[in-house]
Formats: structure tokens, C-alpha cells, sequence
């Protein structure tokens, strides 16, 4: 029994409910947020150091356990564990939330909200990530699964765009819908494990010991419930339509929290919970899942390029890149679940620096329309540069982050599944294509675009030829970033290309669990040690 | 002294790196920095081949293992380095050439406020590139095909604020990419195979492999080179590429990345060779695309675009090469090293011709420069006679290689090959001879008109950063093909590629080759002097014009069918599915949930408020659950 879950849930909640006390006094409450965001940080960190790959590898299944009885009549227990893959996703969340906060602090609120509230919403977010990702009783994680909506839910309803109100209640609508379908698949599996045991169990661990002996058919069930739900949080082609209008509309730091992190749970649920859980209906249902993970790689990848919001066209780039995931999750070898997690991981990463920047060029230019920028690479090149970066990164190209992820997925998924594979391959392209078409459209070519030209009028006047070097001199303009925001970004750069060249940290931590995982599908490496043709 | 083996491309990445990070603090002495990174890298080169030169031929491949890249499972990535004769001799044409047009790019880019960033991306550039050659598995090959590819297109987009130069970079980063499409399968059907993606343990284990695996593996790396290459046919990307500052054309459009396919093919000769019928695919290629560069260069009035597509047309020879087989691979390597020569040296030229025509590229409106620019004519001159194949210049003796080598095929192929390369060298001497003229020789043309930027033209003499890297090249132009090929080139590289096989037979006898080949150049230049040097040129272009040049003169409808067939439909598919994704698929979740609001309005109403009407819906749920109930057990 380790307390250390039951801190780190608990650190984000206490600084939560701190923001409550000091919500006259904005300074201090942004403080406060952004000490306990730290605090959570370095706690991760001490977590990360003490976590052993090694035991991990011998069978120990998950570390840092902590278990009380919740319900007895249920058989819950408020029961924390992490393995390798929800340690990643942990310290992917805390990584994110400091820094979301620094661009958080001088952002312009809608009236009438304080700081405080949007800072104390993030901290309850990220403290249900960590309820989350933590738990190991069923049940449990059900609980904080629903309970991620409600702060997310009052970040984009409260804190959010023009149209927050449709687009806050078509993600909870969603969100919802797929969790009672779960609910249900969940009293199916209480019911089902105690008949195999003679007492129902939520215990993840039970669970995944008895799932052999469940009858197919009746997990093939148990598992759409499970699907459907982690399928709308991913989300899969085509219970997506919920993304795009709640990433334009979220504020920028919340849609890099629900898109980054948010919606791994989705991804990581599979991994975690329908794989092991039913692991003849996974095998059954994965040429389904197959299907609509290809259709989404190609599908959110021209659907990107048709978007005129840039937010949308993040959210529908990362459509595509959640088919990559979900291919990997499901064409069951060690190397394509070791490049999934690490995917979600590196997508968080990636798509988060390039909603920052989307978020700051927003800030500049008062628009969220492609067509309203143009050529800013001219005015702002650190702007532009950094944009690029995320792009690269988002695009798989190798020496950043998401091509190691990228990598593991194509290749450990081409055994299995070689035409999905090859098809997921030719999503490369388009991934090229709709980075380059988004940074071609706003930052190269001349200067031009309603936002952008707005920006320098008042040194030119209307309809004036405006000179950039003038403006810029003037004080006016399109300013470049600031010493802040570089400084907020540049862990990120560093994180993004640090881990192209060396992932190896990491794959350490996630490896043993893939392994695990494997074991408890029951399928042996579609490759072995030299390759099929010996 | 294998330890400094890392520094080759770290140097030039750590240029890169401060270049960009430095900010303009850097703008003082970053070109400095970045010419001194890339000629320390050629020094390390040196030390390297020298002292692989005085290890024994079967000692001469060496490894550094770094780190563990990528792990998980059965699959190990080595972040590692392979040292042998094939790898050595790119990393001293990088680094060489390299180095060359660095110092040229310093007067070059003299006057641009971008020149830090150029040579950040110029650093990158070979870095990258470097990556590629001297990796020792197929990942480490990728993680430098794909760095090339960025920086490339970081320098055609170099004037961003040009809308050509960013649709050129855009559109060579997406014709790479489908060749890296490839490339990646391939490389997954090799780990599939063979469990490992080490050059060392593949090679030695491919027989392993069945035939038609090996077949497609080599069809897909072809893929990836044609990409990289410019080869039919992802060919089109590349002549767009010419929007990059000149230096960059040299480098990376003439010299180095655009051969990469022809080094990938090469270094993957163990897995060629045991498929005749996929050699005899990359050899069509070859000829294919061949034929279409020196056909299109005819036709083009752009300075740069002519050598671009000479570029694409040279390649096609190279990739012909290596397509025989291991008669071929040392000719496709021996001829990409004297065209990195001469080629980047024309290259250089044309820059120089463009900074004294006030960035013209038209050629109608130049003529009669030689005198104006002496040292220009000599070394592009010089470049230009190598190029067509005078005879004891270096491009007499690798292109003369590679056409004997063609016709020493038996059958068809022999005739096929053969017939085309010699048919290409006359276009390519009529290319050449009528850019010369109207380039060199001639009415000075430029009198009478105003430049691109409303100047009138001052041609000038270029300085000496500029000028001495011509001559540096100039003299590798004339001498290169003779040196190479007295020091052993073959023997050289015979531990990487394979001993050189020796000709015999083929449907022409030995002898006769040079001859033909001199006599189609011949007649290739008099033909250029009857059109263009006899008559005076008109400053427009003419037309209407016949079929055929109208055909050159479009790229012979390479765009137009990309865009037709791919471009349009693409954007109408885009169209339609944000349609169909709004409407659609969201209006159905719009609907639902519509239907929802209003079902439970008329839901509400059901609430009468009578106990009959709860008595009758209660009992219609009775019996639908009991129907339930016995449905399921019966079932």
C-alpha cells in the first residue's frame, strides 16, 4: 500500500477547492493553481524515479498500489495502481497543465468569469485524469471517466467561443451517452464475473483473470458497451462529430487538455480495459476497429484540409491521427501497442503545441478563419518557426517525437494487418499535406489576410500599403512571440525533439506493459526473433 | 579515429542548431560559423578515408553503434553509423561540395537580411544528408531521407513570400513523401521477413527471403528513389525546385539529395541482385526519364530550368546504371560523383549569370556575357563540355561507361538502353551548346531591356567567394572522371557495391560505343549552332510552335496529368466529404437529437394524468417483457 496515488489525486483536488477562497484576489489564486500544478509535476516526477521497469517486466502488474473497500455490498474498492502506459499518459498530464496555465494567465476572459474559476476547473481536470488513469477497480474508473465531463463541460460553456453553449452540451450529450452505455456493459461484467466466481467483482485484476472463461458471445456485448464509449472519447470515425465544435469553441488550454489528454482516455481505455477484458471479442470485433481507424486516417486528413477554422482543423487532424492509435490498439503486436501508447503520448505533445499555436496566433489576430492570415512568417518568424515545429511533429517527420510513435504502429501493425497498414501509410502523404496546405496558407506567401492587415492599420491607415518594418517599428503590428510565451513553449520543443532522437526512456516504461498486455490477450508476436522467413 | 565518425554530421547540426536559436545576435558571423562546421566534417572525412584506405579491402567496413533508437520487443533500431567505401565516398562529395557552395553561398547571399537562416537550413541540409549516407540500418536511412526532405523544402521555400517558391516546397515535400510511402513499406516488409532492419544482417540473409518478397521490396525502394530522385514519375517536383536560392540547386537539386535514390539502390545492392526482373524495372526508369530530361531541357528558356531537367536527365543515366546490376552500380556511382562535379559547378555558374542579370533566369534576354565575365564563361564552360561528354573530360568517361555498359546488354535491352542513352547525349549536347550560346555568346540582348526588378542590366564579374568555388569545380569538372577512374574508383568501392563486372558480349562491339556517343554530341552541337547560333534570338518566345516543343515546353503534360487526375478530383473529394461530414454525418447526430427534444415533448404529453391511460401503458409493458422474456428463452 503506497500512498502516493491517493497524494497525487488529491493535490490537484485540495488546489481546486483553494481557488474558491481566493477568488477576489486573482494574483494569488493563479499562484496558488500554478504552485499546486508544479506540485503535481514534481510528484509525477518522484513517481516516474521510483517506478520500476524491472519488477514490471517480472510480472508485477501495477505499482504504487492502493486499495480500501468503497461499497462492500458492490464489491468496489477505491482501488489505484499504475502500470508502464498509465504512468506515460500521467506524465504527459502534468507536463501539460503548468505550462497551459502559463498561457492561461493573461488570457482574456469572457465577462464576468474570474481567473480563478478557470484556473480551479483545469486543476479538477487534470485532477480526474489522475482519478482516471489510476484506477484499477471498474467501477471506479467509471466514476471518474463520467466525471471528467463536468469540468470540461464548464470550461467550454463558461470559458469558451461565440458558439460554446451548442458545442459544451453536444460533448456532454456524447460523452454521456457513451458512458451509461458502459454503465451497463459494467453491471453485464459484475453480473457475468459473479457467476464464473460466485461473487461479483469490480477488481480490474479479477476481472482480467476470469476473462478467458467468459463465453464470447457474451463478450463480444460487454464489449461494444465498452467500444462505443471509449470510441466517442477517442473519438473514431464516425462518433466524432463531436470534436470539431468542442475544440473550436473550447479556450485554447482546454482544448489542448481535451484533445491531448482527454481523449486518450478513449485510446487508453482500449488498452487497458476491452483488450484484456474481452480478449475474444477484441480479436473478433478488430477487423471492425480496423476499418474505422483506417477510414479515420484518411477521413479526418481531408477533412482537415477542407476546414476554414484552424481550431477545427486541428481537432480533424487529430481524427487521423487517432486512427493510427486505434490501429495500433488493435492489430495485436508488442511493437504496434508500444507505438500506440507512445502515440498518445506524442500526440498530446504535438497537437497540444499546435493548438498553443494556433491560440497565439488567435491572440494576434482576433480571427479564427485560415483565411484570415497570410504570410505571417514575414512579421512574426519565431511565430512561424515554432508553428512549423508543431507541424513536423504532427506530420511524423523522423527526429521528432511522433515519428517513433508513428513508426512502432506501421510497422508492428503491417504483420497482422498489412493492407489497413499500408493504407494507414499513404495517410503520410496527407499528413503532409494538410500541415503544409495550413502553414502554406497563414504564413508564407505575402502579407495579406483580414487579421493580419487589421493588426498593422493603425499605423497605415485603411487601404494604405503598409510596411511591415514600419509597423514593427512603430510598435504597432503583428508582434512576434513574447520572452514569456517562448519561454512557456520551449520545454515542449525541447520534449518533442529530445524524444525523436531518444524515446528510449520511456519505451522502457511502456514496454513491460505491452507485454503484459499481450499476455493477457493471449497471442503470441505475429513476428518472432528474426523474422518469418527463418 | 572511428570515434570522430558522430562529429561528421553533429558539427553541421550543431551549426544548424545555434544558427537558428542565435537569433540575430548571429548575423555577424553565422555564415562563418556554418562554412567552418561543414569544412571541419570534410576534414573528419579525410582522416576517415585515409585511414580506411590503409585498412585491407575486406577490413574496410566498419560500424559505430551510438544508442538504442527505437526498442520494443523483437525489434531493435541501432542509432549506429556504417564507415565503408560507399558511405566514405558521399561524405567527401557532401562535405566537399559541400563546403565549396558554402563559401560561395557567403558572397552569394551577401545582400539577403535571410542569409543566417539560409545557412541554418544549409547546415541542416547536411546534416541530414549525411545521416543518410553513413546510417547502418534502414531507419537511420529514413530518419535522414525525411531530413533532406525538410530541408529542402525549408530552402525552395527559402523566399517565402513568394507564392511559387511555397507551392514549389509544398509540392516537393508531397512528391517525396509518396516515394517515402515506399520506402516505409519496404522497410516493414524487411523487419516482417527478417526480423531486423541492420544493413549487415539483412544483406547477409535476403536469400532467406522468398523471390517474390524480394521482387516487391525492390519495386517499393525504387518507389522511394524515384521520389528522392526526380525519376519518372515523380519527376515534376523537381524543376519547380529551382524557386531555391541558386547555391541550393547546386547542393541539393544537382549534387547531393537528388541522388540519394541512386545511393539508396546502390547500397541495397544484395537485395537487387538477386532480382533480375527488378533491375530490369529500375533500369526502365532510367531510360524513361532519361530521354524525358534531356527532351524537356531543350525546350525551356529558363537557365535553371535546363539544367534542372539536364539534373533529372543525368540521374535517369545513373539509375540506368545501377539497374544492370553489378556490371552497373560502380558506373552509377562513378558518374553521380563527376556530375556532383560539373553539375554543381554549372550551377554555380548560372548563379553567378543571375547575380550579374539582376536575378534574370530568362535566357532570351541575355547573350554575349562571356566577355563581361570571364572567369564565369571559363568554369561553366568548362562544366558545360564535361556535361556533353567531351572526350577525356570527366562526364566523357562516366557517361561513356555507363552507355558501353547499356549496349553490352543482350537483346532488346541492349538496343533499348543503349540507343537511348546515346540518343539522350545528343539532346543533351543540343541542350547545353544552345544554352551556351544563348547565355554566352551572341547580341547582347540585355542592352536594349530592363531587368526583372525595372534596373537596367549591369553584368558584372561575381567575387571571389563566388568565383573561387567555380574554379574549384571547374577543375574537378575536366579532371575528376580521369582521376577517379585511374585511382581505382571500382577497386574502391567493389567491398560496398560488389566487384565490377567485366563487359562482354552485348548487341554492339565495345569499341564502336565511344564513337557513336562522340558523333551523336557532335551532331547534337551543330545541330544547337545551325538553330540558335546562326540566327539572331528573339528576346519573346516564339509561337505558335510544333506539337513536340509545345509539348517540351509543358513539361510534356507531367502537371497536367497530376493535376487532373489527382489535384481536382482531390479537392472535389475534400468538398464533398466536409459536406457530407456536416451534414451528414453530424446532421444525423443533429437529427437524433432533435428527434429526442421533440419525442419527449410528445412523451409529455402521455403524462395525462388518468390512472387508465398508466393502467394501459403498464400493461402493454407487461406483455412486451414477458414476450421479451419468452423470446430469449426460446431462442
Amino acid at each position: 500500500m503506497s500512498p502516493m496515488l491517493i497524494i497525487l489525486l488529491l493535490v490537484p483536488v485540495v488546489g481546486a477547492l483553494l481557488m474558491y477562497p481566493l477568488r477576489h484576489n486573482v494574483p494569488a489564486a493563479k499562484a496558488t493553481a500554478m504552485a499546486t500544478a508544479l506540485l503535481e509535476f514534481v510528484l509525477v516526477v518522484v513517481i516516474w524515479v521510483g517506478y520500476s521497469p524491472a519488477a514490471a517486466a517480472s510480472g508485477t502488474r501495477f505499482q504504487y498500489e492502493f486499495s480500501v473497500p468503497w461499497i462492500p455490498a458492490f464489491g468496489t474498492h477505491l482501488a489505484f495502481g499504475i502500470d508502464g502506459i498509465a504512468l506515460v499518459l500521467l506524465a504527459l498530464t502534468a507536463f501539460l497543465v503548468p505550462g497551459l496555465m502559463l498561457f492561461a494567465w493573461a488570457e482574456k476572459l469572457p465577462e464576468g468569469r474570474t481567473a480563478s474559476g478557470y484556473f480551479a476547473l483545469l486543476l479538477a481536470t487534470e485532477a480526474t485524469l489522475v482519478g482516471v488513469f489510476t484506477a484499477t477497480d471498474v467501477f471506479l474508473f467509471y466514476v471518474f471517466f463520467e466525471a471528467m465531463l463536468i469540468p470540461m463541460y464548464f470550461l467550454i460553456g463558461r470559458f469558451g467561443g461565440p458558439n460554446r453553449q451548442y458545442a459544451s452540451v453536444k460533448f456532454f450529450l456524447y460523452s454521456l451517452l457513451g458512458g451509461l452505455i458502459m454503465l451497463a456493459s459494467l453491471i453485464g461484467l459484475y453480473v457475468t464475473s459473479g457467476n464464473i466466481l460466485g461473487q461479483g467483482t469490480f477488481t480490474w485484476s479479477e476481472l482480467q483473470s476470469i476473462a478467458h472463461q467468459v463465453p464470447e458471445s457474451t463478450q463480444i456485448w460487454l464489449f461494444l458497451g465498452f467500444f462505443i464509449a471509449f470510441a466517442i472519447k477517442a473519438p473514431l470515425v464516425p462518433f466524432h462529430t463531436w470534436l470539431p465544435d468542442a475544440g473550436a469553441e473550447a479556450p485554447i488550454v482546454a482544448a489542448v487538455l481535451l484533445v491531448g489528454v482527454l481523449d486518450k482516455v478513449g485510446t487508453y481505455g482500449f488498452l487497458r480495459y476491452t483488450l484484456p477484458l474481452f480478449p475474444e471479442a477484441s480479436r473478433t470485433m478488430a477487423p471492425l476497429v480496423i476499418t474505422l481507424a483506417v477510414i479515420g486516417v484518411l477521413y479526418g486528413a481531408l477533412l482537415a484540409v477542407g476546414q476554414k477554422d484552424m481550431s477545427r482543423f486541428v481537432a480533424y487532424t487529430s481524427i487521423a491521427h487517432f486512427g493510427f492509435i486505434a490501429l495500433g490498439t488493435f492489430a495485436f503486436s508488442s511493437q504496434a501497442f508500444a507505438g500506440a501508447a507512445l502515440y498518445m503520448v506524442n500526440h498530446g505533445l504535438s497537437t497540444g503545441m499546435l493548438f498553443v499555436m494556433v491560440g497565439l496566433l488567435v491572440a494576434r489576430g482576433g480571427s479564427r478563419l485560415i483565411s484570415d492570415y497570410g504570410g505571417v512568417a514575414k512579421l512574426a518568424p519565431v511565430l512561424a518557426g515554432c508553428l512549423l515545429l508543431a507541424g513536423m511533429s504532427s506530420l511524423a517527420l523522423p527526429g521528432t517525437n511522433s515519428f517513433v510513435s508513428e513508426f512502432l504502429v506501421l510497422v508492428g501493425s503491417f504483420p497482422n494487418e498489412p493492407v489497413a497498414t499500408i493504407i494507414a501509410t499513404v495517410g503520410i502523404i496527407f499528413a503532409a499535406l494538410y500541415i503544409l496546405w495550413f502553414y502554406q496558407q497563414t504564413m508564407q506567401g505575402p502579407v495579406r489576410g483580414q487579421a493580419v492587415l487589421n493588426s498593422l492599420e493603425p499605423v497605415g491607415g485603411p487601404g494604405a500599403m503598409i510596411d511591415p518594418a514600419v509597423a514593427a517599428r512603430r510598435g504597432g503590428g503583428f508582434p512576434d512571440l513574447t520572452k514569456r510565451e517562448i519561454g512557456a513553449l520551449a520545454p515542449l520543443i525541447v520534449v518533442i525533439v529530445v524524444l525523436g532522437f531518444f524515446p528510449g526512456p520511456v519505451l522502457d516504461v511502456i514496454n513491460p506493459s505491452v507485454q503484459a498486455t499481450m499476455t493477457e490477450l493471449g497471442l503470441p508476436d505475429p513476428v518472432p526473433a528474426g523474422g518469418i522467413a527463418r | 579515429m572511428i570515434a570522430l565518425a558522430p562529429l561528421l554530421f553533429v558539427l553541421p547540426a550543431l551549426g544548424a542548431l545555434i544558427n537558428f536559436l542565435a537569433g540575430r545576435r548571429a548575423n555577424a558571423w553565422g555564415h562563418w560559423l556554418g562554412v567552418a562546421t561543414v569544412v571541419a566534417s570534410f576534414v573528419i572525412g579525410l582522416l576517415l578515408f585515409f585511414e580506411t584506405l590503409g585498412l585491407a579491402p575486406e577490413e574496410r567496413t566498419r560500424e559505430v553503434s551510438l544508442f538504442d533508437w527505437i526498442a520494443s520487443g523483437s525489434l531493435n533500431v541501432d542509432f549506429g553509423l556504417r564507415l565503408d567505401p560507399l558511405s566514405l565516398t558521399f561524405v567527401l562529395l557532401i562535405t566537399g561540395v559541400g563546403s565549396l557552395i558554402h563559401i560561395y553561398s557567403v558572397g552569394y547571399m551577401s545582400h539577403d537580411p535571410g542569409r543566417r537562416r539560409f545557412f541554418a537550413q544549409l547546415n541542416l541540409f547536411v546534416a541530414a544528408m549525411l545521416i543518410l549516407v553513413l546510417g547502418n540500418n534502414f531507419v537511420m536511412l529514413y530518419l535522414g531521407w525525411e531530413g533532406v526532405g525538410l530541408a529542402s523544402y525549408l530552402l525552395i521555400g527559402f523566399y517565402q513570400d513568394r507564392p511559387s517558391a511555397a507551392t514549389a516546397a509544398k509540392k516537393a515535400f508531397l512528391m517525396n513523401r509518396v516515394g517515402d510511402v515506399g520506402l516505409a513499406v519496404a522497410i516493414f516488409l524487411i523487419w516482417l521477413e527478417l526480423g531486423t532492419l541492420q544493413y549487415t544482417d539483412v544483406f547477409a540473409r535476403i536469400g532467406e527471403v522468398p523471390g517474390g518478397t524480394v521482387l516487391a521490396i525492390t519495386i517499393l525502394l525504387l518507389l522511394g528513389a524515384c521520389g528522392k530522385s526526380g525519376q519518372f514519375p515523380l519527376q515534376s517536383w523537381l524543376p519547380d525546385a529551382m524557386e531555391g536560392p541558386t547555391p541550393v540547386s547546386a547542393l541539393i537539386h544537382a549534387a547531393t539529395m537528388v541522388t540519394a535514390g541512386v545511393y539508396l539502390i546502390a547500397r541495397t545492392s544484395p537485395i537487387y541482385n538477386l532480382t533480375e526482373t527488378g533491375r530490369l524495372i529500375v533500369s526502365l526508369v532510367g531510360v524513361v526519364t532519361l530521354l524525358i530530361g534531356a527532351v524537356i531541357g531543350c525546350a525551356y528558356d529558363d537557365i535553371k530550368k535546363v539544367l534542372a531537367y539536364s539534373t533529372v536527365s543525368q540521374i535517369g543515366y545513373m539509375i540506368l546504371a545501377v539497374g544492370l546490376g553489378p556490371a552497373g552500380y560502380a558506373l552509377g556511382i562513378f558518374h553521380l560523383l563527376t556530375h556532383g562535379f560539373f553539375k554543381a559547378g554549372l550551377f554555380l555558374g548560372a548563379g553567378s549569370v543571375m547575380h550579374a542579370m539582376n536575378d534574370d533566369v530568362n535566357m532570351r534576354h541575355f547573350g554575349g556575357l562571356g566577355k563581361h565575365m570571364k572567369i564565369t564563361f571559363v568554369t561553366f564552360g568548362l562544366g558545360y563540355l564535361a556535361l556533353i561528354g567531351f572526350p577525356f573530360l570527366s562526364g566523357y568517361f562516366s557517361k561513356d561507361a555507363i552507355i558501353e555498359a547499356a549496349f553490352a546488354q543482350e537483346g532488346w535491352q541492349g538496343w533499348v538502353f543503349g540507343g537511348a542513352a546515346t540518343l539522350a547525349a545528343g539532346l543533351t549536347a543540343f541542350y547545353m551548346t544552345r544554352l551556351m550560346i544563348m547565355t554566352f555568346f551572341g547580341k547582347e540582348r540585355w542592352r536594349e531591356l530592363k531587368g526583372p526588378d525595372g534596373k537596367d542590366y549591369h553584368p558584372h564579374e561575381s567575387p571571389a567567394t563566388m568565383t573561387v568555388p567555380m574554379i574549384v569545380l571547374a577543375f574537378g569538372s575536366v579532371l575528376g572522371g580521369f582521376l577517379l577512374y585511374s585511382i581505382g574508383l571500382y577497386e574502391w568501392l567493389a567491398p560496398s557495391v560488389g566487384e565490377l563486372r567485366e563487359l562482354e558480349g552485348g548487341v554492339l562491339p565495345h569499341a564502336l560505343v565511344p564513337w557513336l556517343v562522340v558523333a551523336f554530341s557532335l551532331l547534337g552541337v551543330v545541330i544547337a549552332y545551325l538553330v540558335v547560333g546562326r540566327r539572331p534570338t528573339p528576346v519573346e518566345r516564339p509561337s505558335p510552335v510544333s506539337v513536340p516543343v509545345r509539348a517540351a515546353r509543358r513539361d510534356l503534360y507531367a502537371n497536367t496529368i497530376n493535376e487532373t487526375l489527382i489535384e481536382r478530383p482531390g479537392i472535389w473529394l475534400t468538398r464533398a466529404l466536409v459536406f457530407v461530414d456536416n451534414r451528414g454525418v453530424d446532421g444525423a447526430v443533429n437529427g437524433i437529437a432533435a428527434g429526442l427534444g421533440g419525442g419527449s415533448g410528445r412523451l409529455r404529453r402521455l403524462q395525462t394524468g388518468f390512472v387508465r391511460s398508466y393502467a394501459l401503458s403498464m400493461l402493454g409493458g407487461s406483455v412486451l417483457v414477458v414476450a421479451a422474456l419468452l423470446a430469449v428463452r426460446f431462442a
